[in-house]
Order: C-alpha cells, then sequence, then structure tokens
C-alpha cells in the first residue's frame, strides 16, 4: 500500500526532477484521465480481449476444430458442447470465431505497419523540406485520398487475385493518405521550432532530425488516428471477406462466415448472425478506443 | 478556377494510371487468353504485337487514356457489350438506392447531430452518440442480412431483394432509370409503391449509416462553432438560443458539412458494392461484384473508373457550392 | 441624473466548479452605476470579464452566479430566469466584445447582424429593420451605409468591425453598454476614434457604460469612476481624475508601471501582488 502511495507521488510530482520521471508522470496523468472515461475503457477491454483471443487461440479451442467438419453435426443450434452453434458444413462456430479473431489481427496489424511508414515517411518528406517536394508529395496523397476505397481494393483484389495479402495490400494502399496529411501539419507545426534550429546548427544531417526530434512528435496523432481508423479497416476487410476476396476458404474469416451463412439464414440464424456481431462488437471496441484517446489528447493540448 | 482545373485533371490521370498499371500487372495473360495455351510462338507475337503489348509502356498508356477519354472501356466479357453500355444500364439504380440514403442521412442526420452538440453530456447527447457510434461500427452487409430476415421475411413489412417483383418488370419506361421516378411520371402507382417497398428497407440500412456519420460529424462542427465569440455576441444581442443555433452557428457548419455530405455520397457508392449483393440490387456494385467473379476485367476497371469519376466530380461539385456557404470563399476565386 | 441607480450589485459572487476545488472568478463585488462612465482595470483572471457576462446572464455553464442583490434599472436580476435576461439583452444592456473578427458571425453580411437586433427586439418588418441598421451605421459615422450593409466580416477593417459591432448592440436602445475591451484588437491609429464614438454615442443617449481595459491611461481618460479588481475582488474605486491619490498597494503598483514620457527610470519597477488583498 505504502509502495503504491509513493509510486503515485512520485509519478504526479509537479517537479520532476529526471527526463524520465517527468515523462512518465505525462503518461500516467493521461492514463488517469482515460481511465475515468468508462466508454473509453470498455473499449479497451474489447481489445484487449480481441488481442488475448487472438494470441490465445490454441489454447482456447483446438485448433482443428476450427476447420474440422463433422457433417453429422451439421447446423446444430447453440448448445453447451457447441456454444455458438455448429456452421452449414459442420464445423463449431465458437472455434472459428477464436481463430478468426487471429485473422482480423493479422489483417489490422499488417495494413498498421504498412501505413504507419508510408503515411509518415511522405508527410515528414512533404513537411520538412517543402517547395516543390511539398507540392507534388501533397498531389499524389490528394489524388489517392480521393478515390473510392473499397471499390479501389475491389480492383485490385481482382488484379492480384483473392487472398489476405493482396486485401491488406488493398486496404493499405487506400488508408495511407490521411496519415502523409497528419504527419506533414504536425511537421509543419514544429519545423521552424527553436529545437530544430538548434539541432540544425549542431550540424545534425535532415534525416536525423526527421527520425530523431521530428518523428516522435508526429506519433501520438498516428497512433491515435490509426486506433480511430482500425474500425473502418475491419469493416473493409470484412466486406472484402464477404465478397470473398479476403481469406480463402477454409481458413475462418469472420465476413466470409457471415456469407456462407446466407443460404441457410431463415432457418439456422445463428450461422451469419454471430460472426457479424464478432465484427461488429470489435469494430465497436476500436471506435470506444479511440475516441477516448483522442479525448486524453485534446484535453491534453487545450 | 485553374486550380480545380488542375486539381480535377491530375486526379484523373492518377486515376486512369492505377486502372491502367491494375490492368497491367494482373496475372492473367491477355495475350494467352486470346490465342489459347497451345498457340505456336510465332502466333503469340502476332497477337501480342496486334493489340499494343509490345509497344513501350509510355506508349501503351497513351492510347489507354484515348480510349477512356472516348468512353471506351472496351467490351465486357459477360454481358459481350461494350462495357460503357451496361455501366449506364446498371448506375441509375445505385443511384437511386444513395441518393434516397443520402436524403435520408442527411434529413435526420444534421438535426440530431446539432442536439447532440446543444445537449452536450446530457441524455438527448448520449442516446444520439451511443446510437451513431452503432451506426458507424457496424458491418453493412451483415445488417442487411439482419433486417432482410426480420422485416421481409419474419414481418412482412417491406418487399424483399431485387428492385421490383417480376411481374412488375418492364411495364414503366424507362426514362431516368430510377424506377419510384419515372413509375410516379407514368402515373403507375402500383409499380411506384412496389419498388418502394424494395427500396425502403436498402436505404434505410445506408441511410443509418450515412446518418450516424453526419450526425457525428455535426456534433463536433458544432461543438467548434459553439465556443466562437459570435455565440457569445449574438446571445449579447437578446437572439433566442433557437437562432443562435439554428441560423448563426449551423450557418457555419454548412461550410464544413458540403465536405462531409460529399464523401458520404461517395462512401454510399462504394458500400453499395455490399448493400447490392446482399439485396440482389441490380446496380453498380453488382455488377462489379459479378464481373469480379468472371474474371471480366474489363467490366471492373470501368466501374472502378466510373466510381472514380463521380468521385471526382463530387470533389468538383463541393468546390462549387463552398461560394454558396460561406462568403470567404467567394472571393477567393 | 436620476435617484435610482441604473445598476446595483451587491455582493456578487461567481464560482467556477472544477475538478480541482471550485474556482471562485468574483468574490462579493459590489458597487452602484448611474448614468455614467465606469472604468474596470485589473490584470488578465481577475475577474472582469467574468463580472460583465454576470451582469448579461451569460457566465459560462459550470459558473454559478450569486448575488445578495443585482438590479438593472430597479429590476431584479437574481430571480430572473434565462428568458427574463433575454428580454433584456441587447434592450436593456449590451455587450462589446474585444475582437470584431471574431465577435460578427462570418456567414452573414453585417448589415444583417444588425437589423437582426432590431428584428429581434422590436418584432420589425425586414424593411424598417433595414431602414434603422442603415440609420445606425451612419450613427457610427460609417460614410456609405448602404454599402457598407451589404459586406462580411472579413471584408470590414477592424476598426470598422468594432463600429460595426456598436450599431448592433446600440440599435435596439439599451440603457447601459459593457465594453470589454473594445479596442485591445484594434490598431492603435483607430483605437482613440472607435472610443470617441462610443463615447459621443453613450452621452447623447444618456446611457451608463462600463469600460473594461487592461490600461489604466485608457480607463482613466474615457471614465467618470475606475474599479481595480484583483483576483475576483474590487480592491479600490475612486474618481478617474484622482487615480494618483489610490491608496492600495496594488493600484499603485498599476500606476507605478506606467511608463511616463520625460522620465527615465533605470530599472521598470516590478509588480507586487499579494495572495491576501484577494482574502481581505
Ligand atoms: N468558463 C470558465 N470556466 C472556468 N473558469 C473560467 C471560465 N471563464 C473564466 N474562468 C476563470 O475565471 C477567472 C476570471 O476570468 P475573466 O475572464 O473574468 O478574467 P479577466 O479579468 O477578464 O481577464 P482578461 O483580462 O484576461 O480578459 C479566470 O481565472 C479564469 O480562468
Ligand atoms: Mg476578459
Amino acid at each position: 500500500m505504502n509502495g503504491t502511495l509513493t509510486w503515485r507521488g512520485w509519478l504526479l510530482d509537479p517537479a520532476p526532477v529526471s527526463r524520465r520521471q517527468a515523462r512518465l508522470g505525462r503518461w500516467f496523468r493521461a492514463w488517469l484521465a482515460f481511465r475515468r472515461n468508462g466508454l473509453a475503457m470498455t473499449g479497451l477491454f474489447v481489445v484487449s480481449a480481441l488481442v488475448l483471443t487472438a494470441l490465445a487461440a490454441p489454447l482456447l479451442v483446438d485448433p482443428r476444430a476450427a476447420i474440422l467438419q463433422v457433417l453429422t453435426e451439421r447446423l446444430q443450434p447453440p448448445s453447451s458442447s457447441h456454444w455458438f452453434g455448429v456452421d452449414e458444413l459442420g464445423r463449431d462456430i465458437f472455434a472459428r470465431i477464436v481463430f478468426g479473431a487471429r485473422t482480423t489481427l493479422i489483417i489490422v496489424a499488417l495494413v498498421s505497419a504498412i501505413v504507419t511508414p508510408v503515411g509518415l515517411g511522405i508527410g515528414l518528406a512533404a513537411g520538412y523540406f517543402g517547395s516543390w517536394i511539398d507540392a507534388v508529395l501533397m498531389r499524389i496523397t490528394d489524388i489517392f485520398l480521393s478515390f473510392p476505397r473499397l471499390v479501389l481494393a475491389l480492383a485490385f483484389a481482382a488484379a492480384l487475385g483473392p487472398g489476405i495479402e493482396n486485401a491488406v495490400i488493398a486496404i493499405a494502399l487506400t488508408t495511407w493518405p490521411p496519415y502523409a496529411r497528419l504527419a506533414r501539419a504536425e511537421t509543419l507545426t514544429h519545423r521552424r521550432s527553436e529545437f530544430i534550429e538548434a539541432a540544425e546548427l549542431q550540424g545534425a544531417s535532415h534525416l536525423r532530425i526527421i527520425m530523431s526530434q521530428i518523428m516522435p512528435l508526429c506519433l501520438p496523432s498516428v497512433i491515435i488516428r490509426l486506433t480511430l481508423d482500425m474500425a473502418g479497416i475491419i469493416l473493409t476487410a470484412a466486406g472484402l471477406g464477404f465478397l470473398g476476396l479476403a481469406a480463402q476458404p477454409p481458413a475462418p474469416e469472420w465476413g466470409a462466415m457471415v456469407s456462407s451463412g446466407r443460404q441457410v439464414l431463415l432457418g439456422q440464424w445463428w450461422v451469419s448472425t454471430i460472426p457479424g456481431i464478432a465484427i461488429f462488437v470489435t469494430s465497436v471496441g476500436f471506435n470506444l478506443l479511440g475516441d477516448g484517446l483522442r479525448d486524453v489528447a485534446d484535453s491534453r493540448s487545450s | 478556377m485553374c486550380r480545380l482545373l488542375f486539381s480535377v485533371l491530375s486526379t484523373f490521370l492518377g486515376l486512369t494510371c492505377v486502372t491502367f498499371f491494375i490492368g497491367r500487372v494482373i496475372p492473367i495473360d491477355p495475350v494467352l487468353a486470346i490465342v489459347g495455351d497451345k498457340a505456336s510462338m510465332a502466333t503469340y507475337n502476332r497477337v501480342r504485337s496486334e493489340i499494343g503489348l509490345d509497344l513501350p509502356i509510355p506508349v501503351q498508356y497513351w492510347r489507354y487514356l484515348i480510349k477512356v477519354l472516348h468512353g471506351d472501356f472496351g467490351n465486357s466479357v459477360i454481358t459481350s457489350q461494350p462495357v460503357l453500355q451496361d455501366l449506364l444500364r446498371v448506375f441509375p439504380a445505385t443511384l437511386e438506392l444513395s441518393l434516397m440514403a443520402l436524403m435520408i442521412g442527411v434529413i435526420f442526420g444534421i438535426p440530431l447531430g446539432v442536439i447532440a452538440a446543444t445537449h452536450r453530456g446530457r441524455w438527448q447527447d448520449q442516446v444520439i452518440r451511443f446510437g451513431s457510434l452503432i451506426g458507424y461500427s457496424m458491418p453493412v452487409f451483415w445488417l442487411g442480412l439482419i433486417g432482410l430476415l426480420v422485416f421481409y421475411a419474419k414481418l412482412g413489412w417491406v418487399e424483399g431483394p431485387g428492385r421490383l417483383d417480376v411481374s412488375y418488370d418492364d411495364i414503366v419506361p424507362v426514362v431516368t432509370g430510377l424506377i419510384t421516378v419515372d413509375s410516379l411520371f407514368a402515373g403507375e402507382h402500383e409499380v411506384f409503391w412496389n419498388s418502394l417497398g424494395h427500396l425502403v428497407l436498402p436505404a434505410a440500412i445506408l441511410g443509418y449509416l450515412s446518418l450516424a456519420y453526419v450526425a457525428r460529424m455535426t456534433r463536433s462542427f458544432m461543438l467548434g462553432q459553439l465556443k466562437q465569440e459570435y455565440i457569445l455576441a449574438t446571445l449579447a444581442k437578446g437572439l433566442s438560443p433557437f437562432r443562435v443555433v439554428w441560423v448563426h452557428a449551423l450557418g457555419n457548419v454548412w461550410v464544413q458539412l458540403v465536405t462531409v455530405i460529399a464523401l458520404t455520397f461517395g462512401s454510399l457508392l462504394e458500400g453499395a458494392v455490399l448493400t447490392e449483393t446482399v439485396f440482389a440490387w441490380p446496380g453498380l456494385g453488382l455488377y462489379m461484384k459479378n464481373s469480379l467473379f468472371n474474371a471480366d476485367l474489363n467490366a471492373v476497371l470501368g466501374g472502378t473508373m466510373l466510381v472514380g469519376v463521380v468521385y471526382i466530380g463530387l470533389n468538383m461539385l463541393s468546390d462549387l457550392i463552398y461560394p454558396l456557404v460561406d462568403p470567404r470563399a467567394r472571393e477567393r476565386r | 441624473m436620476s435617484d435610482t441607480p441604473l445598476l446595483t450589485l451587491r455582493n456578487l459572487r461567481v464560482v467556477y466548479p472544477g475538478d480541482e476545488g471550485d474556482l471562485v472568478a468574483v468574490r462579493n463585488v459590489s458597487f452602484d452605476l448611474g448614468r455614467e462612465r465606469l472604468g474596470i482595470v485589473g490584470e488578465s483572471g481577475s475577474g472582469k470579464s467574468t463580472t460583465g457576462r454576470a451582469i448579461m446572464g451569460l457566465v459560462a455553464a459550470p459558473g454559478i452566479v450569486t448575488a445578495d442583490e443585482m438590479r438593472l434599472a430597479g429590476k431584479d436580476l437574481t430571480s430572473l430566469d434565462e428568458r427574463g435576461f433575454r428580454r433584456l439583452r441587447g434592450k436593456k444592456v449590451a455587450m462589446i466584445l474585444q475582437d470584431p473578427k471574431y465577435s460578427l458571425d462570418p456567414v452573414m453580411s453585417v448589415g444583417q447582424q444588425i437589423a437582426e437586433t432590431h428584428r429581434c427586439h422590436f418584432r420589425s418588418s425586414m424593411n424598417a429593420a433595414r431602414a434603422a441598421a442603415l440609420d445606425m451605421l451612419a450613427a457610427v459615422h460609417i460614410r456609405d451605409p448602404e454599402r457598407v450593409y451589404a459586406l462580411y466580416p472579413h471584408q470590414v477593417s477592424g476598426g470598422m468591425g468594432q463600429r460595426v459591432m456598436i450599431a448592433m448592440m446600440l440599435i435596439a436602445g439599451p440603457d447601459l453598454l459593457i465594453a470589454d475591451e473594445p479596442t485591445s484588437a484594434l490598431d492603435v491609429t483607430v483605437q482613440h476614434q472607435v472610443l470617441a464614438i462610443m463615447d459621443d454615442l453613450v452621452r447623447s443617449r444618456g446611457m451608463g457604460l462600463i469600460l473594461i481595459s487592461h490600461n489604466l491611461h485608457l480607463v482613466s481618460s474615457f471614465c467618470d469612476r475606475v474599479l481595480v479588481m484583483y483576483g475576483g475582488r474590487v480592491v479600490e474605486t475612486c474618481a478617474a481624475g484622482e487615480l494618483s491619490k489610490a491608496r492600495h498597494p496594488y493600484t499603485r503598483g498599476l500606476l507605478a508601471s506606467l511608463p511616463e514620457l520625460g522620465r527615465r527610470r533605470a530599472e521598470l519597477p516590478q509588480l507586487r501582488r499579494d495572495p491576501a488583498w484577494a482574502e481581505g
């Protein structure tokens, strides 16, 4: 008890003695503000649950259950042995939902891994160097920004063939432009700051200044934006899955699961409904988390 | 005006670049598709140069661009008609659906956003925010399925998939392509009510999603405006809160909403691919989806181009509308 | 001047409840105002604007206003609801804000914004309101009212914007005008012009004026009486001509830090503050 109290005191110390203490204290204060927001905490809970489920999937259910077809058990309603029922090919829906969390998480992670460096790179370069580099890069960004996302993803999927990787590429290609805009705007606000000039005077290279001084300043807003976009990415991915353009059978993917349940919708509602609920809950979770993070960031900056 | 033209042109060139690129990287060899895999090397090369694949890429692109500008997207493999003709046939169905949804989204979304902002933190705000959170977190295809299950199959309140019952097909001559409008002008009331019955569910579902987005954006723009000094000044003049909110604050919010509405309409066109699949709605989305699964690349790229062009058109339109709602934009032109 | 004062305040308190305790923005402020010109000075955050807003019933959301007595032209303000305040605003008491750039609605023409006040209080027709607005524009020395009527706020200069603001606030003929730093956002060259126009109107209409400012010079030259606020409290009241006789250390400090022509000082005096002044 005493230990936690002093930790708290150390973190909330209004006059921190070290940089580390100041930084940790700042994060801790943000966390305190975040914790007070019930909806944001719900979002955090949902997202953590998704990540944990995805990581621990093989521990939660037998990996084979997700694709094992037991035709004698086809279309069984939810019961104690099959919590979410059985689909039209005799596969346990619960197991497929659990492994579907993996698919979702992989898509989200890959899209983020592409979008963040691409968006940051273009935005930082445009904002830092300015002049014609800026004009050209931003023109390209604007062009991509004005493309219809799902339709372009569709065209890419048509060209590259269906599959998770191609779905990821298609989504990433239509997701990065706002990040470039964001990074550029952040860079412009700091470009003329004194600490950048100081670094320039010390002879630091452009790359070094961008990477060590400007990028860390852009990261928080990029992360918040990414969280807010996550729901949209998940919905697009699920949409591509529903159209049969993402994960290929028999791999479990929520959108494709909704689609495959359509034939039996009238009689066996659970086959389509349950994966749909999974998509919905995940996307609500990310939206709540993103809103919460943005609120904390807004109240800190004002 | 010059800027606008430049941005429209560059976006259009970008769009054609992308479709051209997609057309070339596709793993299917178009030459092979024509000559078959038993053809000799000589035949292969002859056909290859006939369709211009041996030319340098810029030249190929130039040829492609010229064709596109003439409205030539090639022929569809499935319908074996020019793709443009197919597109023009299916597009009105999509337009009807998305216009209806947009109307729902704007007519309800803006007032709800305003109410949420003026009641910030109170139950009205909570309800509206929660309702719109659900809306923009919802997988549209799933909501469509559930809607069909409940309102069509179980309750029988609305008509099922498609635009019309089969018995009403081909009664009304196509003028605008919007069946509700055409049937109304032709005086075919039965057809009108039937088509409305088919339209209402998909439009309501898409409309709900755009409402969610419009309400959310309106709320945040309104909160921004309500903080401004001029709001205090209008209150100090003695105006009623009603006038302050709905005339002054909303008048300023319109400026920002123009883009949002254009974006919403764009995303409705996209959402059409999914909704039309669920509702068997014979529009652009369904056409593209079917082409996709029949490896009809010309049709898919033509559809992409059409949606892209509509997007560009929407951007242009919102640029033209700005000056109407914002006096500051009138001089900049 | 009549016997009953235009405005009476007794122990006005404004509290903003917050997470880390309540913030008392105005503490027990009391004064009477006749048809005279009263200046309020004080540093940033001393509660000047909040006092002015409390009189208009426009204290922002979480703020709580209490007073033993608050009367405007004989009307009790403490028992007034929002609707009652709305009838007073513009008609009995009006307020001019700091920067016309932000305090005029950017998407409505300035003429319409002036006419709107008229229509709201007199239920007048479009044409009548327009005519009144044009007269009012002329009254604030705008040369071509017809042309200016149709301009939008971004098309008028700061000085003209503030004159529009004055026209907009005075068109319904209020008895009291609260001017919250009306010239601090303007070019020095037009500051005096705007103040003179305002002063002229206030005098000729026999109105009361509360002029809020940072600027002691300006206040003492335009006002009859000066209130000095510190930490939400009135620490000194004196006639404008007798500022030099002020006794309170804070006022003396303010006076001492005014630059004076023809005198060079080795060191600028520092303004001394004492939290006890706000408590006392
Ligand atoms: N809406 C609000 N919520 C919380 N506190 C507020 C609010 N408005 C003002 N305050 C606080 O009330 C105090 C008085 O503010 P006020 O604006 O009246 O000062 P002022 O004397 O007008 O200062 P300035 O010269 O900067 O305009 C300040 O400490 C301010 O932080
Ligand atoms: Mg103030």
